[in-house]
């Protein structure tokens, strides 16, 4: 498995460049993550982001869009807005979780 | 070393385009699309979803809440217990249907998945365009106010070929 380096430190990913050890994964590499593909974190990024923490650490997987506006509350066009084009891959790539395996 | 980053190809994605048509108006068959394009549109690929023929009930505000689904003609039918395929002959029995119907919009409500409005809603909102067949407002009858709101306009098949130039397209 590659290991890579963000933000001075060495962290665990896949092929792609997905975090696979979620225990790497703090805000500052987070901030890191999203400058590498494009994003400024603010305070509407970082709700996402932690929602989607907190529901991998309780189901075990990814959120998908569906989900963190039906769970979390943030709307489907608010996650376009903030993580253009691919909103579910990006919020989970700042995540530091896996892609989202759900189909909706 | 260059860290390895996705690529999410922003820029490689831009220009394509996926065009579905729904002609179906069965529960069944109204998934499909809504899958696909929410789908595409989570990749940042432009969709467009043209209403026609049956399909046009996904869109009409007096038939989108009340889409069925029905065993009739539908071999691959199977009972709610084991894998014993329901009799054919069974299939157009009073309240199979209604059965069926509350059967399979239980089994993808527990996945989290929308009913067919809100699952529309969803795909206006992740900025998929809704378009309505102009022949088949014609046979019923419709105008703009009896379709959802962001229907953006009840095109002819002309329109749709014109603005479907270049785009993937799906049948359903």
């Amino acid at each position: 498995m590659p290991v890579t380096t963000i933000a001075g430190r060495d962290v665990h990913v896949d092929d792609e460049g997905f975090l696979t050890d979620p225990s790497e994964w703090d805000r500052e590499l987070a901030a890191a993550l999203a400058e590498a593909i494009g994003i400024e974190m603010t305070a509407e990024h970082w709700k996402i982001v932690e929602f989607l923490r907190a529901d991998f650490a309780t189901e075990g997987e990814t959120a998908t869009t569906r989900r963190v506006q039906a769970v979390g509350g943030f709307p489907v066009k608010q996650q376009f807005e903030l993580f253009p084009k691919k909103p579910a891959k990006k919020m989970a790539y700042i995540a530091g979780l896996p892609k989202p395996r759900g189909c909706v | 070393m260059t860290p390895i980053v996705p690529s999410f190809d922003d820029e490689a994605g831009e220009g394509r385009k996926l065009a579905i048509i729904c002609s179906k108006g069965n529960l069944d068959m109204a998934y499909p699309a809504l899958v696909l394009g929410n789908a595409a549109l989570g990749e940042g690929i432009e969709v467009h979803l043209f209403f026609t023929f049956w399909g046009f009930d996904m869109i009409a505000k007096k038939r989108m809440h009340d889409l069925k689904f029905s065993p009739v003609g539908n071999t691959a039918m199977h009972m709610p217990i084991g894998d014993v395929r329901v009799p054919q002959a069974l299939a157009p029995v009073p309240g199979m249907q209604a059965m069926a119907t509350s059967m399979m919009k239980k089994q993808i409500a527990d996945l989290g998945i929308p009913e067919v409005p809100e699952f529309l809603d969803q795909i206006v909102a992740a900025g998929g365009h809704l378009w309505a067949c102009r022949m088949s407002a014609d046979m019923n009858k419709f105008t703009d106010s009896d379709l959802r709101d962001d229907v953006e306009g009840i095109i002819s098949a002309t329109d749709f070929i014109e603005m479907t130039e270049g785009a993937q397209l799906l049948f359903i």
